[in-house]
C-alpha cells in the first residue's frame, strides 16, 4: 500500500517520542497545588464585578454611577466612557464586547464594572448603578436575522461581498470550490437536497474566566490570567488600553480548559482599567452564569446541501450553502465551515457558499475546529442518506470518494501525504464494524477534517552548568504539552526525558507566541523545540571541537555526546552533554539554543468515527453504546495524550449531537445559563471511547507530527446522527437530537 | 452583621476562622484558609469541582455554609497525600493520563476516594454513576474510569 511504504521511508527510530512518560505537572495537579486563574491573590487586592445587560438589545441612554462610587468600600467604577477609541475594527469589537458602548447587544453584555473591598460591597455597588435602557427589537435566529426587515444590530458593517438589498445583519459572503455543480448533478442517479440546522453550544470549560490585574500610574502593568494565549492577551489589552506592549507583562496561570473559548479577552481589559483607577490590584472571576451568557458559544447554523451520487456511490457534485450567526459581531467561522465541508473528498465539482451573520447573542468564540463540525454534520448526513438509499456500505462510499495525496482539495490546495484512506480502511477492518447490534440499536460513521495551524513561535532552550535542560516556551499547557515538549527536546539531545524541565514563560521572557489554538502547539512549538535543541547541539559540538583542537565540522552529535566524525577527525573519547556543560564557562560561556519562526507546514488531519447507539422508542432518549475513533496523528509524541484528545473531542461531539444547546426565550434572554440545564456529558452518559492512532507522517515536521486536538470533534455530530438514524429508521436534520425531537420523529414515522 | 466564629478540623489540623453567615465552605477554604485546591466551576452543585468530605460525607463545598462545619472534620484534596507519598488514586491519575487540564481533578479524586472507602471493588458502571456529579470536559472520562478501577485493584491487593 502506498501509504505504508511512505511511512517506512520516513521512519526513524525514536527512543523517547512515542513512549508514555509521566507528565511533569502531574503531581501539582493531583494534589491541588497547581494554580489556576482564580487561585492567585495579591496584597491589598480588590474584588471586581461586572454589571450586565438584562436586555437582548437595548440602547444605553445613560449610566449613572455616582451612587455606586459614593458607597463606602468602592474604589473604582468603570464604564465604556473610561476607554478611548480603538482603531482596528476587530479589536474595537473586542472592546465593545468587554464593555458595551452605545448599545447592549445581547443578554449578559457587560455595561459597567466595579472594584470594591469585598464581594458583598461590590455586589451592593452593582445594584446602585443606574442604567437607563431603551429596549430595541431583537433577533437571535440566523435565518430570521438575514430576512429583510429583521432588527438590525449594526449599520454599515456589511462588506463588498454581500449583494445589495440584504439585511444589514449579513456581514460577508465567501465561496470556495471548483468545477460545474449543475453539470455534475446532471450525471447523478440521485440528487439529495436537504436543510440542516444546529444550535449553538458552549465550550464548557470547567474553569470560569479569571484574572488578577495590577496597573500603576506609570503605565506599567502585570496581569495573571487563565488564557490560551497570554501574548494575545498582552497585545489586545495594550491596544485597548493604549499601553505599550512591553510595559504589560502577562503571566498565564494553569488553564482549566479552553477548547478555543479562551482565545480572546473578556475580563482582562476591564480588570486593568479598574486597577488603574483604584490604584490597587483587582481580581475578577466570572460565575458560571456569566460564562454561559457572555463568553464564547459557537455559531448556530442553517445549511442547505445538494449532493449528487451515482448508484455505485461516486459523488458527482457537492454543493452547500452555509449560514452561520456568530453573535453580535462579525467573524463567525463560516469561512472555515465552507472550506472544510467537503474537504475529505476528491470531487470534480464542488462549491460552498458561506454567509456570516450577526444576531443578538454573545460573540462566538472558537470551539475546537471552529465551524467544521456543523458543516461536517450536514455533508456527512447527506452522504450517509444517499449511501443508505442505494444500499451501499457507507465506509465503501467514503473510500470510493476519499481525498488522497495529490487530490485538489475542495478549498483550493493540493494535498500532500494524508491519512483519510488509512482511517477508513482501518475502520473497515476493525471488529467494531462487524459487531452484532440488538433491537433499536444502530451504527453510524462519519469523516472529519481539520487544517491545523502553525504560526509565530519562539522557544529558548538553556543548558544548565550541571547538564540538565530548561526549555522555555510561551504556550499554556492545556493537556500535557509540557510532557510532549520535554520529550522532543530529550529525543533531539539524546538525553533522558527527566533531564528536561519545560517552563511556560511570561510575556517578558520570550518573543511573540501565537495562541494555543489550531492544534498548533505539538506541531509548531515542537518544531521550534527541535530546532532550538539542534542549535544547542551545534554549539556543544563547537565547544568540543575547541577542547580537542579540531575543526568544528569534524564533530558530530550522537547519543547525547559530541564525537569526532570519523577516524580522520582525531581519536577522542565522546564528550557528553554534562561534560560540555560543566566546562562551558571556560569554553566561551553559557550554552543555549533558541528558535523563532512563523511555522508553516502544519499537516492537515483526518479522522473517521464509528458509533453505536440505542434509541428508546418510548422516550426518544439516545444512549451511546460503543465508540471508536480512527485518526491520523502524523506521529504521536505522547500516545496517552493523543488518545486523550481523540476521546475528549468525541465526548464533546456527543454532547453537541445529543444534549447541548443554547435556548433563548421570546424576550431574547438565555434560558439555560447553568450546568443543570446546559447539560454536558457526565461519566454515566458515556461508554469507554476506543482509539486507533494512525501515523502518516507530516512532511512539514521533523518528526512527522500533525496537530490532533481539533479533528476529533469534527465527525461525531454526524456519526451520532447517522447512528441514530440507523437505530430508529428516521433521519433527523436538526441538532441536538434531544429526546422530545427524536420521539416526535419516531412517532411521525 | 457580626461574623461567626467556627472551630473545626481541616485535613487533621485544628482550624479556627471567622466567616459571614452566608459564606460557603468553598469560599472559606479558598479565601480564608488558602486551600485553593478545591475549585469553583459553577457554584450551584452541578460540576463537583469543589468536592470535599465533611464528617466523612462527600459534599459540594459550594452548597455547604462555612458555619456548618463547626466541630466537624473536613477533608480536602490538600489532605489526600501523606507527606511525600501520593494516594494510589493520585498516582494512578498521573500514570493513566486521567487529567488533561486538571481543573476537575481535585474534586474527582476526593469523590473517587469517597467511593472506594464505601465500595473497594466497584464495577465500571458503579464508578461512572458515582462520578456522574463531577464534570470533566477534557477527557471523555475514559482514562479517569480506568485510573479509578486501577487504584481500586491496587488498594485491594495491598489490604
Amino acid at each position: 500500500m502506498a501509504l505504508g511504504s511512505k511511512r517506512d521511508t520516513s521512519k526513524r527510530d525514536f527512543k523517547i517520542v512515542g513512549t508514555r512518560p509521566l507528565r511533569p505537572d502531574g503531581i501539582d495537579k493531583v494534589t491541588g497545588r497547581a494554580r489556576y486563574g482564580a487561585d492567585m491573590s495579591a496584597p491589598g487586592m480588590l474584588v471586581g464585578l461586572v454589571l450586565r445587560s438584562p436586555h437582548a438589545h437595548a440602547r444605553i441612554k445613560s449610566i449613572d454611577t455616582s451612587r455606586a462610587e459614593a458607597l463606602t468600600g468602592v474604589h473604582a467604577v468603570v464604564t465604556r466612557a473610561d476607554f478611548g477609541d480603538v482603531e482596528d475594527a476587530a479589536t474595537a469589537d473586542t472592546l465593545d464586547n468587554c464593555m458595551a458602548g452605545a448599545k447592549a447587544l445581547y443578554d449578559g453584555h457587560a455595561v459597567a464594572a466595579v472594584a470594591a473591598a469585598s464581594d458583598a460591597v461590590a455586589k451592593q455597588a452593582l445594584k446602585l448603578i443606574e442604567v437607563e435602557y431603551e429596549p430595541l427589537p431583537h433577533v437571535t435566529d440566523v435565518d430570521e436575522a438575514m430576512a429583510p426587515g429583521a432588527p438590525v444590530l449594526h449599520e454599515g458593517r456589511t462588506d463588498e461581498t454581500v449583494p445589495q438589498g440584504m439585511s444589514a445583519n449579513v456581514i460577508s459572503r465567501c465561496q470556495f470550490g471548483h468545477g460545474d455543480i449543475e453539470a455534475g448533478l446532471a450525471k447523478a442517479d440521485r440528487v439529495l437536497k436537504r436543510t440542516y440546522r444546529t444550535e449553538a453550544t458552549h465550550q464548557g470549560y470547567i474553569e470560569p474566566h479569571a484574572c488578577l490585574a495590577s496597573m500603576g500610574p506609570d503605565g506599567q502593568a502585570d496581569l495573571w490570567c487563565c488564557t490560551q494565549g497570554h501574548y494575545m492577551v498582552r497585545n489586545t489589552c495594550a491596544a485597548i488600553l493604549g499601553l505599550e506592549q512591553g510595559k504589560l507583562r502577562v503571566t498565564a496561570s494553569e488553564i482549566g480548559g479552553g477548547f478555543g473559548g479562551k482565545t480572546t479577552v473578556f475580563l482582562e481589559p476591564v480588570a486593568l482599567m479598574l486597577s488603574k483607577k483604584a490604584g490597587r490590584p483587582v481580581k475578577m472571576v466570572m460565575t458560571r452564569s456569566e460564562v454561559l451568557r457572555a463568553t464564547g458559544p459557537t455559531a448556530s447554523s442553517s445549511i442547505d446541501v445538494r449532493i449528487g451520487m451515482t448508484k455505485d456511490g461516486r459523488i458527482t457534485a457537492g454543493f452547500a450553502e452555509l449560514r452561520y450567526q456568530g453573535g453580535a459581531y462579525p467573524g463567525s467561522p463560516v469561512n472555515m465551515g465552507a472550506m472544510s465541508a467537503f474537504a475529505p473528498y476528491d470531487l470534480e465539482n464542488v462549491r460552498t457558499i458561506g454567509w456570516d451573520v450577526v444576531t443578538n447573542r454573545p460573540r462566538q468564540a472558537a470551539y475546537r475546529a471552529p465551524g467544521a463540525p456543523i458543516a461536517a454534520f450536514a455533508v456527512e448526513s447527506a452522504i450517509d442518506e444517499l449511501a443508505k438509499g442505494f444500499g451501499l456500505d457507507p465506509l465503501e462510499v467514503r473510500l470510493k470518494n476519499a481525498a488522497r495525496e495529490g487530490t485538489r482539495a475542495s478549498y483550493g490546495p493540493t494535498y500532500r501525504a494524508i491519512g483519510l484512506e488509512a482511517t477508513l480502511r482501518t475502520a473497515k477492518d476493525h471488529p467494531h464494524w462487524t459487531a452484532p447490534l440488538g433491537p433499536n440499536q444502530g451504527r453510524g460513521v462519519a469523516c472529519g477534517f481539520w487544517f491545523n495551524f502553525g504560526g509565530d513561535t519562539c522557544v529558548s532552550l538553556n543548558i544548565t552548568p550541571d547538564g540538565t535542560v530548561t526549555l522555555t516556551e510561551g504556550n499554556p499547557d492545556i493537556g500535557g504539552s509540557r510532557a510532549s515538549m520535554s520529550m522532543m527536546a530529550a529525543e533531539e539531545l539524546g538525553i533522558p526525558y527527566d533531564k528536561v524541565r519545560t517552563v511556560i514563560a511570561d510575556t517578558g521572557s520570550l518573543g511573540q507566541n501565537e495562541v494555543t489554538d489550531g492544534s498548533r502547539v505539538t506541531f509548531a512549538v515542537g518544531l521550534a523545540t527541535i530546532e532550538a535543541a539542534r542549535a544547542a547541539k551545534r554549539e556543544m559540538c563547537r565547544r568540543a571541537a575547541k577542547v580537542w583542537g579540531i575543526d568544528e565540522e569534524a564533530v558530530v552529535w550522537e547519543d547525547g555526546a559530541a564525537k569526532p566524525s570519523g577516524p580522520n577527525a582525531g581519536e577522542f573519547p565522546p564528550m557528553t552533554l554534562e561534560e560540555i556543560a560543566a566546562i562551558a564557562s571556560n569554553t566561551g560561556g553559557p550554552i543555549a539554543g533558541h528558535f523563532e519562526v512563523n511555522a508553516e507546514g502544519a499537516g492537515v488531519s483526518f479522522a473517521t468515527h464509528m458509533v453505536d447507539t440505542e434509541v428508546d422508542p418510548e422516550t426518544g432518549a439516545v444512549r451511546v453504546l460503543r465508540y471508536t475513533v480512527f485518526q491520523d496523528a502524523g506521529k504521536a509524541v505522547h500516545p496517552d495524550y493523543v488518545e486523550g484528545q481523540f476521546q475528549g473531542g468525541a465526548a464533546q461531539g456527543i454532547g453537541w449531537a445529543l444534549n447541548e444547546e443554547y435556548i433563548y426565550g421570546e424576550d431574547g434572554t438565555l434560558q439555560n445559563p447553568g450546568f443543570l440545564d446546559y447539560r454536558i456529558p457526565v461519566a454515566s452518559d458515556l461508554p469507554m471511547i476506543d482509539t486507533v492512532i494512525l501515523e502518516i507522517p507530516n512532511p512539514g515536521h521533523p518528526y512527522g507530527v500533525r496537530g490532533v486536538g481539533e479533528t476529533s470533534i469534527v465527525p461525531p455530530l454526524a456519526a451520532v446522527a447517522n447512528s441514530v438514524s440507523d437505530a430508529s429508521g428516521v433521519r433527523l436534520t436538526d441538532l441536538p437530537l434531544s429526546p422530545p425531537k427524536v420521539l416526535a420523529a419516531i412517532q411521525s414515522r | 452583621m457580626s461574623k461567626i466564629h467556627v472551630t473545626t478540623t481541616v485535613n487533621g489540623d485544628p482550624v479556627e476562622f471567622l466567616c459571614e453567615a452566608s459564606e460557603s465552605l468553598l469560599d472559606v477554604l479558598r479565601d480564608r484558609l488558602s486551600l485553593t485546591g478545591s475549585k469553583e466551576g459553577c457554584g450551584t452543585g452541578d460540576c463537583g469541582a469543589c468536592s470535599v468530605t465533611v464528617g466523612g460525607r462527600l459534599v459540594c463545598s459550594c452548597l455547604v455554609l462555612g458555619a456548618e462545619v463547626e466541630g466537624r472534620s473536613v477533608e480536602t484534596i490538600e489532605g489526600m497525600a501523606e507527606g511525600e507519598t501520593l494516594h494510589p488514586l493520585q498516582r494512578m491519575f498521573i500514570k493513566h493520563a486521567a487529567l488533561q487540564c486538571g481543573i476537575c481533578t481535585p474534586g474527582i479524586l476526593v469523590a473517587a476516594k469517597s467511593l472506594l472507602e464505601r465500595n473497594p471493588d466497584p464495577t465500571e458502571e458503579e464508578v461512572r454513576y458515582w462520578l456522574a456529579g463531577n464534570l470533566c470536559r477534557c477527557t471523555g472520562y475514559d482514562k479517569i474510569i480506568r485510573a479509578v478501577l486501577a487504584a481500586a485493584a491496587e488498594m485491594r491487593e495491598a489490604s
